[in-house]
Parts: structure tokens; C-alpha cells; sequence
């Protein structure tokens, strides 16, 4: 492993001299003309990906490259709300995101990089008896998956988030929550760059500004890659491209069951603390936290048309500005500093699209829509193995291509709902 | 915010007037098919980046359903047709970008 490691003992000798002499956290390297496994994409989950490849696969994977069009961790990565939880209702994935939830809670160790993830807690309101109903479910399926989870009743949230509204007078009453403890957030960007910086460590070769234009697919096999940069020969490629799957699956000659949507996010002034968790509702649709910086972070829904334009439309931002209010009537003077929007690819059943293709050698990770970021290195992980082995990773069969011709579908779209 | 044009009502209209519906002429195939080209049909979708083809509902007005060509990049509208109009027009663009 090459690099320096991040220590307080390196904090100090770098003191000592002024901060002059740090080396930068991953090199730049040029296209070669061949590589034995590519990435396509170098968002937190490509670089998850490349990262446990050449940790745990480096016989297999051989020469690693990661293939990024604009710059690492800039698309979806750099534009999410940052929530990492676990408490789906389904056990395929449940299962999944809790193996996601368990590398996140050893993941700056890992990395030897601060993620700052912070496990805050994440509470799910609910508003209607049928909201507490699908709570108790929820609850009661997560721990017999051994995740933690909790119903709370509305005193019992009120006594944890003081400035939530639960009065009864509010048109959407909070009748309670379910809680997950090890929930929380983590910081988008350092998980961008710790991934990048340890798989760098690892002889992963990191290519910015590298769009994937075609794909050469002969006899059914992938042989290499059109690129901006020129021609690159690959024995094995990773595709995990976000909101632009569908166009990359184009190239290689099939479709994918997916939608991308514009997903808005916005963030406000900077603020005293007041927020020491995540609170979600799905009856009036609003998420928020607050960010170490003090901005309370807010995510909206999808826009309901196709949309690769990273922007929304403003009504998306009314509802949800209307939402947090009635949660927070205190927040309704707050100004917004920014708002954004993401593309995220949509499968019909809300979960994502792991493993293998009709084309041999070629693999995708997509679909992961509105709430990709707390799977990062979970993701990374098990897609990791399933192209090392060309078989899916026990935990990622469940989401293969091909339940959308058997139709086992992992309904979480009902069931989980429909804020992330 | 999106302006969309009613091609039944005449009349062009904000957005919150109207919901999505998706991709528009998907033809269902015949009774008795594959698994497969079954669920083709269900889930599978051009989802394109450039001009797409999709359904529009006049929900807040006419409730008819239109199409629409849109641009999915830019946004930009072409304008919009009764479903019956616009399919000519659809596939001639598919066959199009096929060639």
C-alpha cells in the first residue's frame, strides 16, 4: 500500500512544517489501452466498489481502473441528503442495507479517512393510524432481521426532538415514530474521497474527465470501451451509473426497467444547533437533518417526469418547504441558501439492480433511486464480489436483472415509502 | 415548472394541472407470450436522454390523456398531441433513431 497513513502522529509532523508538505490524496493517472476490470463511474459506489475489489479481489480483478465523465463523487454522490439507515421492511432488503449499515459503523477505520459518519438515530413519524400500523410491522420485522428498531409513541418522540410540533391540533398530528438508534448521517464528500483515496492506495487507477461513449460487445462478450479519451480494451466491466444506467445499458443493446427523475434537495442558512437527529415523514412527505456545519438539510420528492437535467420544478420545493413547516412551525422564517436536483434511476419496486447482464463480462449496479447513499459500501461490497466471481454475492441475488422476468419483486416502493 | 398544452381542452396550463404517465405507446403484446416479453412489456423502457415520447393527464381539467414530446436534458416542449395524432409522429422517430 502506497500513501502516507492519516494518524495524529502525521498531524503533528506536518504541523511542525507548516502544512507544506502534504502529498495529494490520490494520483492522476493517464487512460492505458487496457485494463482487466473497469468501473464505469466514479461516484461513492464505483469507488466502493473499485475499493473492495482491489482489497478482497485483487488476484481476480487484476488491473483496476475507475472511469468517471465530469470528476469524482460530483454527480448523485454530492447531491443527496446523506441519511444511512437499515429499517426496510422486506428481508432481502434489510438484509442488504444492514450490511451496508455494519461497514459504514467501521468504515473510517477502514478507509483511514474521517467519513464523519455521525449515528444520530432516524426516526420515521407517523400520522394516521395506518401509519402506525405499517410502523409495527416495520419494527417487528426489523428485529427479527436483528436490526434495531423501535416504536415510539408521541410523548416519546416529543421528549427526543423538542421542537417537533406533535400537538394534536395540527392537521397531520404525530401519533408516533418508529426509531432506529444506529441510524444517522455521514458526510457525502469524505466518503467520495476516502473511497477514492484507499482504493488509489490499493493500485486502483482513478481517469476523470473520461465519458464512456460506446461499448464494443462481440459474441455476446464485452471487449472494451468507446471513451472520450480514446479506445480501452476490458475483460470485465462494472457499470454503476446512476441516472444515466439506462443510457449506458442502450449502448450495450438492452434496456433497463428503470426511470430517471430529477431528485431536489435544499440546504439552509447556517444555524445554531437545534437538530440532533433524522426525522422523516412520509404522510407529509419531508425529510431533514442538520449538518455539522449547521444547515438544516431538506430532501423533497421526485419530480414525476423524466429528467436528466439535474433540476426540478419549484411546486416539488413548495410541498416540501410545506411539510417541514408543519412538522417545525419554528423553522418557517428559516432562510434557503441552496437547492439542487440530482437524476436517480428508478426500478419499478423501488430497490436496486445488482449483478449480471445479457452481455457476458458485463455487470451493473443501479436502480438504487431515492436513497442510494446509505448503501455505499454495502453496494460497493457485494458488487465487488459478484464481479469477481461472475455469480451475485449471496446478499445481492435477491436483485438481480432477472426478477423482472420472474417477478420476485422486492416491493419496498409500499412498504419502506417513499421518502429516503 | 413545466407548461403543458391541452390538445382537448386548448388551453396551456402550469404543470400542477397535470400528472405523469409515463412512456407513451407501449404496445401490448398478444395473449400467451413468454415470460420474458411479458415482462418486457410491464417494466422495461426506453427511459431516453434527448426526446422522449410520453402520456400527460389533464387531471386538474378535461381528465384526457395527450402526448407530449419533450426533451428530457433541456425541457424544452415540441408540443403535444392527441394519442391518436402523435403516434404516427412517434414512430417515425423511433424508426429514426433506429437508422
Amino acid at each position: 500500500m502506497r500513501g502516507e497513513n492519516y494518524s495524529w502522529w502525521s498531524l503533528l509532523k506536518h504541523g511542525l512544517r507548516h502544512h507544506d508538505e502534504w502529498e495529494p490524496a490520490w494520483q492522476r493517472t493517464p487512460l492505458a489501452p487496457a485494463y482487466d476490470t473497469i468501473i464505469v463511474g466514479g461516484g461513492g459506489h464505483g469507488l466502493a466498489t473499485a475499493y473492495y475489489l482491489a482489497r478482497e479481489h485483487k488476484q481476480r480483478a487484476g488491473r483496476i481502473a475507475v472511469l468517471e465523465k465530469g470528476w469524482l463523487g460530483g454527480g448523485n454522490t454530492a447531491r443527496n441528503t446523506t441519511i444511512v439507515r437499515s429499517n426496510y421492511l422486506w428481508d432481502e432488503a434489510a438484509l442488504l442495507y444492514e450490511h451496508a449499515l455494519k461497514l459504514w459503523e467501521g468504515l473510517t477505520e477502514d478507509l483511514n479517512f474521517n467519513v464523519l459518519f455521525s449515528q444520530r438515530g432516524v426516526f420515521n413519524l407517523g400520522h394516521t393510524l395506518q401509519d402506525m400500523r405499517d410502523i409495527e410491522r416495520r419494527v417487528n420485522a426489523n428485529n427479527l432481521n436483528g436490526i434495531d428498531a423501535f416504536v415510539l409513541n408521541a410523548d416519546e418522540v416529543k421528549a427526543r426532538i423538542p421542537l417537533l410540533d406533535t400537538s394534536k391540533s395540527r392537521r397531520y398530528p404525530v401519533l408516533g415514530a418508529s426509531w432506529q438508534p444506529r441510524g444517522g448521517i455521514a458526510h457525502h464528500d469524505a466518503v467520495a474521497r476516502g473511497f477514492a483515496r484507499a482504493a488509489n492506495r490499493l493500485g486502483v487507477e482513478l481517469i476523470e474527465d473520461c465519458e464512456v461513449t460506446g461499448m464494443d460487445v462481440e459474441g455476446g462478450r464485452i471487449k472494451g470501451l468507446q471513451t472520450t479519451q480514446g479506445y480501452v480494451k476490458a475483460d470485465r466491466v462494472g457499470c454503476v451509473p446512476a441516472g444515466h444506467s439506462s443510457v449506458l445499458a442502450r449502448m450495450a443493446g438492452f434496456r433497463m426497467p428503470l426511470e430517471s427523475h430529477p431528485l431536489q434537495a435544499l440546504v439552509s442558512e447556517s444555524l445554531q444547533r437545534c437538530l440532533d437527529t433524522v426525522v422523516m415523514s412520509n404522510a407529509v412527505h419531508g425529510y431533514l437533518s442538520q449538518s455539522d456545519k449547521g444547515e438544516l438539510v431538506i430532501g423533497a420528492g421526485i419530480d414525476s417526469y423524466l429528467g436528466y437535467g439535474q433540476r426540478g420544478s419549484p411546486h416539488i420545493i413548495d410541498h416540501t418547504a410545506a411539510a417541514i413547516i408543519e412538522l417545525f412551525p419554528m423553522f418557517s422564517r428559516v432562510r434557503m441558501n441552496r437547492q439542487w436536483g440530482g437524476i436517480v434511476d428508478i426500478a419499478p419496486d423501488a430497490c436496486p439492480i445488482i449483478g449480471k447482464t445479457p452481455v457476458q463480462g458485463l455487470y451493473f449496479n443501479c436502480g438504487w433511486g431515492t436513497g442510494g447513499f446509505k448503501a455505499t459500501p454495502g453496494s460497493g461490497h457485494v458488487f465487488a464480489h459478484t464481479i469477481a466471481h461472475d455469480e451475485p454475492h449471496p446478499l445481492a441475488a435477491p436483485f438481480s436483472l432477472d426478477r423482472f422476468t420472474t417477478g420476485h419483486l422486492i416491493d419496498e416502493h409500499g412498504a419502506a415509502g417513499v421518502a429516503h | 415548472m413545466l407548461r403543458l398544452h391541452c390538445p382537448f381542452c386548448n388551453e396551456t396550463r402550469d404543470e400542477e394541472e397535470f400528472a405523469y404517465a409515463g412512456e407513451a405507446f407501449i404496445a401490448r403484446p398478444p395473449e400467451g407470450v413468454s415470460d420474458a416479453v411479458w415482462g418486457d412489456y410491464l417494466f422495461m423502457r426506453r427511459n431516453p436522454k434527448g426526446w422522449a415520447w410520453e402520456q400527460w393527464q389533464h387531471t386538474a381539467g378535461c381528465r384526457k390523456v395527450f402526448a407530449v414530446k419533450r426533451h428530457t436534458v433541456s425541457y424544452e416542449i415540441a408540443g403535444s398531441w392527441t394519442l391518436a395524432e402523435a403516434k404516427p409522429m412517434c414512430e417515425k422517430d423511433v424508426a429514426e433513431a433506429a437508422r
